[in-house]
This record gives structure tokens, sequence and C-alpha cells, in this order.
């Protein structure tokens, strides 16, 4: 009698709990990303999962994608269900709120540092020994050096590539636009193959062999260093370079149908703690929270970066003037 | 007119009788032996055997945890999943259009076997764009699907469709020629004593193409796991969700995983390798097949 009450109570007490283990939600985002983020968004999602689950109970499975910027855009506008994105540059993700609509004008505005939890600049990556003594810029532009860059249409870490190339002319021209045109024209016509993302293009250099300079990311050229060897290749830092803000944003029309928009949000802005910097620096990409940038000072050389918005009057501008069809780039690659 | 050209065949034909086909010097034939092995080794056995090494140079447990990581386990699956939706949507296709273009005459008929060609001839990354300017949320359809909740782009259903769309001449290719050769003197004798359409199709037309039938699928099957281009385009590379085999091999490639991505590229490589011994038997069988049938039919 007695063990057929206490049957019934636990048959009730299961019952009546079970909505409180369903209320622990799993929930899927999917972080549409460029080329090289993969190996930190790898270890910056576990990340963040276990930091949610504390947090709220759910489990948070993030699904990623990667490839060049542009490209990457281009999906997102033609369906790609992502709920945020972490794309190279500012104008791709302008792209999605002009072309598709899924994202409001000031989108940039929304989270801190314009929208960057990290920064990052261009730098060379050589062979050992740098046979070819390559020390800055205007060594790209001489005949018989074999250049490594993606593609500006495709990529955005090519379009950074060829605006810090292109301000280094600036600076050494007295701000001439025919010459920095000169310059970068020079530099192009060495270039045997454009790779449509960066990490193609890095394939290219370190594993394909092609190539004597690869105009890279940085945190790229740290991390071929470090998975192929620093025996291999020696970065060289340029005198002068540009400082990269790759901006990430929620997808509102994604997150508002998906109800995702509350840990879409705090994933992005979990980029900007102590434990999201700290990622970020470990994958070679610089951190914009004081603390953790001192812990890491030694690690990123001190390079003379310029600002698009200084330079270029912002990427809009800098879109249209070089890399839109028919602009500077179209027709310096005219051959 | 004709009688001279009866007499020069007659001429011609004892000409030739002097000469045995493999009548050449030695040195001419095991030339041309060591040509063809020479390429063989060079650009089918090197590069297969270049595949295992460099998968199993981590050693087998390296190896094995690439085949069995979420990523991967979910690749392969995708991969089975396009081919077994393409595989009898085209055998359905290829079968009906093979039988209407070799057994009838209608007006039109060249411009369908140009439209089966047609996936040959276009490039398989124009196959997915087209899918993406149909149902991508710009093209035509993709408003509508997206307020539905209807998923195509960049999700299986895409896939399956690029797949298809870069398979489906394979059957028909493979039918046409064998059905044409074959004639219509055994339906129409079916027809004439009595059997129904469906009985015609069953007992006597798929009796008759199944060898050619087989080896048709094969090759559709071949193509349907390795396609790269047409979706790529479409698939979004989503990992552990829109990623075929062929895409997770250039991913772990890209990420300098190259024990992994090699790892992957073998399990296709042995795919291909099954689908090879299947073909071979295939055509070993309908060879053996074909003689029985001549064997019967001179008796």
């Amino acid at each position: 009698m007695y063990t057929k009450f206490s049957f019934k109570k636990w048959v009730v007490a299961v019952v009546l709990s079970t909505p409180l283990l369903t209320l622990a939600a799993d929930i899927s985002l999917l972080n549409v990303s460029y080329d090289p983020t993969r190996e930190l968004y790898v270890e910056y999602n576990a990340a963040f999962a276990k930091h949610w689950k504390a947090k709220t109970g759910d489990t948070v499975t993030v699904k990623q994608s990667h490839g060049g910027s542009g490209k990457q855009a281009r999906g997102v506008i033609d369906g790609l269900s992502a709920d945020v994105v972490t794309l190279a540059l500012s104008y791709d993700i302008d792209e999605i709120g002009a072309k598709a609509k899924l994202i409001p004008k000031d989108w940039q505005k929304r989270l801190p540092h314009n929208s960057s939890p990290y920064t990052s600049t261009i730098v060379l990556l050589v062979r050992k020994g740098n046979p070819k003594g390559i020390k800055d810029w205007n060594d790209l532009t001489k005949p018989g050096i074999s250049v490594i860059t993606p593609n500006p249409k495709t990529s955005g870490g090519a379009r950074w590539n060829y605006l810090a190339a292109y301000a280094y002319a600036l600076k050494h021209n007295n701000n001439d636009d025919a010459k920095a045109r000169d310059f970068v024209k020079k530099i192009y016509k060495n270039v045997p193959v454009l790779d449509s993302g960066a990490r193609g293009s890095t394939t290219t250099f370190v594993e394909r062999g092609i190539g004597d300079v690869l105009i890279s990311w940085e945190n790229e050229a740290f991390l071929a260093q470090k998975e192929l060897g620093p025996d291999k290749f020696e970065i060289v830092v340029p005198t002068l370079s540009i400082l990269a803000e790759p901006p990430v944003t929620v997808i509102d029309k994604v997150v508002d149908k998906r109800k995702t928009r509350a840990v879409a949000q705090a994933y992005l802005e979990y980029l900007y703690s102590e434990e999201g910097q700290e990622i970020a620096a470990k994958n070679y990409y610089r951190p914009t929270l004081e603390s953790v940038a001192k812990r890491y000072e030694k690690q990123f050389p001190s390079i003379s970066l310029i600002k698009i918005d200084d330079v270029f009057g912002g990427w809009q501008k800098a879109q249209k003037t070089h890399f839109a069809d028919g602009a500077t780039f179209d027709q310096i690659y005219q051959k | 007119m004709t009688a001279t050209t009866v007499s020069q065949h007659v001429r011609y034909q004892t000409k030739v009788a002097h000469r045995r086909a493999t009548s050449e010097p030695a040195w001419v034939r095991w030339t041309f032996i060591a040509i063809a092995l020479a390429f063989l080794t060079l650009f089918l056995f090197v590069p297969l055997a270049a595949v295992f090494t460099e998968a199993l140079r981590k050693g087998w447990h390296t190896y094995l945890s690439a085949l069995v990581d979420p990523d991967a386990l979910s690749a392969i699956w995708l991969t089975l999943i396009a081919a077994a939706i393409a595989l009898p949507l085209n055998l359905i296709f290829g079968v009906a259009a093979a039988w209407a273009i070799a057994k009838f005459e209608f007006r039109g008929k060249s411009v369908l076997i140009t439209l089966i060609d047609l996936p040959f001839a276009v490039s398989p990354v124009v196959a997915g764009l087209i899918y993406v300017l149909i149902f991508g949320l710009q093209g035509w359809f993709g408003a509508w699907l997206i307020d539905n909740d209807l998923k195509v782009i960049f999700a299986i259903p895409s896939i399956v469709l690029a797949t298809v769309f870069v398979t489906f001449p394979f059957i028909a290719r493979e039918l046409i020629p064998l059905m044409q050769a074959q004639g219509k003197d055994e339906e129409e004798a079916a027809l004439v004593l009595g059997a129904s359409g469906w009985q015609i199709l069953w007992r006597v037309t798929l009796p008759n193409i199944k060898w050619g039938l087989l080896y048709g699928m094969i090759l559709t099957n071949a193509r349907a796991m390795g396609e790269f281009g047409a979706v790529s385009v479409v698939s979004g590379h989503i990992r552990g969700l829109t990623n075929t085999m062929p895409l997770h091999v250039e991913i772990l490639y890209n990420e300098y995983q190259y024990a992994a991505a090699f790892a992957v590229a073998s399990l296709l490589a042995l795919l291909a390798l099954v689908t090879l011994a299947l073909k071979t038997f295939v055509e070993w069988q309908s060879a053996k097949h074909a003689a029985d049938a001549e064997r019967e039919s001179n008796e």
C-alpha cells in the first residue's frame, strides 16, 4: 500500500518537473564570417556556449560558415539565414542593409568601437631568410617579385591590402593620386593569381609554394607561422599599414524571425568581455580591451597605422572610388 | 555505279586481308603500351596512392577520428542523402526520356536531346547560380519562401536540386543509343500479342536495358557524390549542416588539417573504387548477357 502511494507520488513529481526540464532550451545560431576567423570562432563558440549555459542553463550551438567577406555578404543577401555576421569590413555589412534591408542603416553604432571587438592590420609574409630582401611596400613594385594577394572583388582582406599599399604610396608621393595608382598598378602586375578569399591566398603561398611575398592579415600571417613552423616563414612589418576594423552585427530580420535576438546579442557582446578578448588575442587579433591589450603588448609589433576614415573618407567612398565596377582597381588590373 | 563500288570494296577487302591487325613490329606495340601505362601511373595511380599515404601519415587514430568527427559525419550523411534522392529522380527521368526519344518520332525531339545534354555544356558554377537566382532572397521566389518558412537555398533542397541538375544526362545518355540499337520490334510484337503498355515496359523494355541502366546509375551516383562546383555555390558552407564531403575536404585542407582532409578524400576515393569495381562487374555481366542472347538467336 505504502509503495503504491510512493510510486504515484513519484509519477506526479516527474510529470510536474517535465516543464522545468524543457525550459532549458537548445538554441542554434549561425555566424557567417570571413575567411581567416575559422580558428578564432571555433575557440570562441565553445567558450560562449559554456558561459551561456552557466548564465541561463540553455545549450547554444553556434554553426560557422566562412569564405571571402564580400562573397559571404552576398550569401546573406541571397538568403543565407545568419543570426550574426562577423565580416572583414563595414562596407560588406552596409551592403546587407542596402541590398536586402535586413538590418538598419546605423547598425555600426550599436556596439562599441564601431562594432569592431578586435582589430588587425596588414603585414607581409616572406619565405625564411627573406631571399628577395623585401622590407617595405615599395619592394613589391620591383619587377621579378611575385606577390600573392586575394581578389578585392570578393575578399575583405584583399581590399585592406590594396588600401594599405595605396596609403603608403600616397604618403611617399605627397598625396599624388596618379602616382599612387601607378604604384599599386605595379604591385598588381606582379600578382600571378587572385584567390577569392584570404585563406585561399595563404594556402597558395605556404602550401603550394607560389610567390615571394604574401600580403596578409597580421593574424593570418601569425597563424601560418604557428601551423607550419617559424623556420619556414618570416613576418616583415612595413613602415606603414592600415588599421583594419572587422565589424560584427546581429541580422535583425533573421533573429526576429527565429526569436534568437537575446542570445545573438549576448554572443556579440561577450566578444568584448575579458574572456572574449583573451581568445581574440590568443588567435592573433589585436584586442580592444585595455587590460588584455596590455597583457599581449609584446605579441604585436608596433606599426604606424592609418585609418580608412582619415585617408580614404570611409568605406562607402573607398569602395566607390576603388573597387566598384570600372573603378580604380578594374582600371589598373587590365593588362 | 553500284557494281564498281562493290568491286572496289571487294578489292579493298582482299588487299587488307594480307595484314593482320596486330602485325605491327614489337617495338611499336611496346612503345604504345608503355606510353599508356606511364600515363595511367602518372595521372591515376600516383595521385591515388598519394591520397592514401597522406591520409595515413599521422596514423590510424587520426585517420579514424577525422572520419567520426561530427562535421565529417554530417558531410558524409548529406552526401549520401543527396545521392539517394538524385538517383531515383534521374532513374525515372532518364528511362522516360530515353524511351520517348528512342522509340517514338515527334516534333522537337532534337530540342529535347539538346536539353538533356545541357548540364554537360553548362559550367557547374552556373548551374548553382541558376538556383540562387530563382530561390535566393533577391530571386523570383525568395521572399515568398521566407514568408512561408520554406528553406531551399543554402539548405538541403538546393543541394539536391544542384546534384540532380549536374547528373541528369547520365542515365538518358547511356540508354538512348542502346534503345535505338535495339529498335522497337520486340515492343511491337508484344503489342500485337495483346500486351498493355505497362506490361511492355516491365516485361520487354526494362529487361532489355537493365545492364545499361545499371551502368548509368553507377555513373550518376559517382558524379552525385563527387560534385563540387554547383553544390559549393548553393551550400552556404555551414559546417555540420550544409557541407558535402567534397566541400568538407576543402575546408579541412584550408585549415591546415591535411591528414584529416586526405582522410575524408580517401573515403571519396574508396567510393570511386567501389563504383569502378561495380562498373566493371556490370560491363562484364552485360557483355556476357549480350553474348548469351546472340548464341540463343543463332541456335
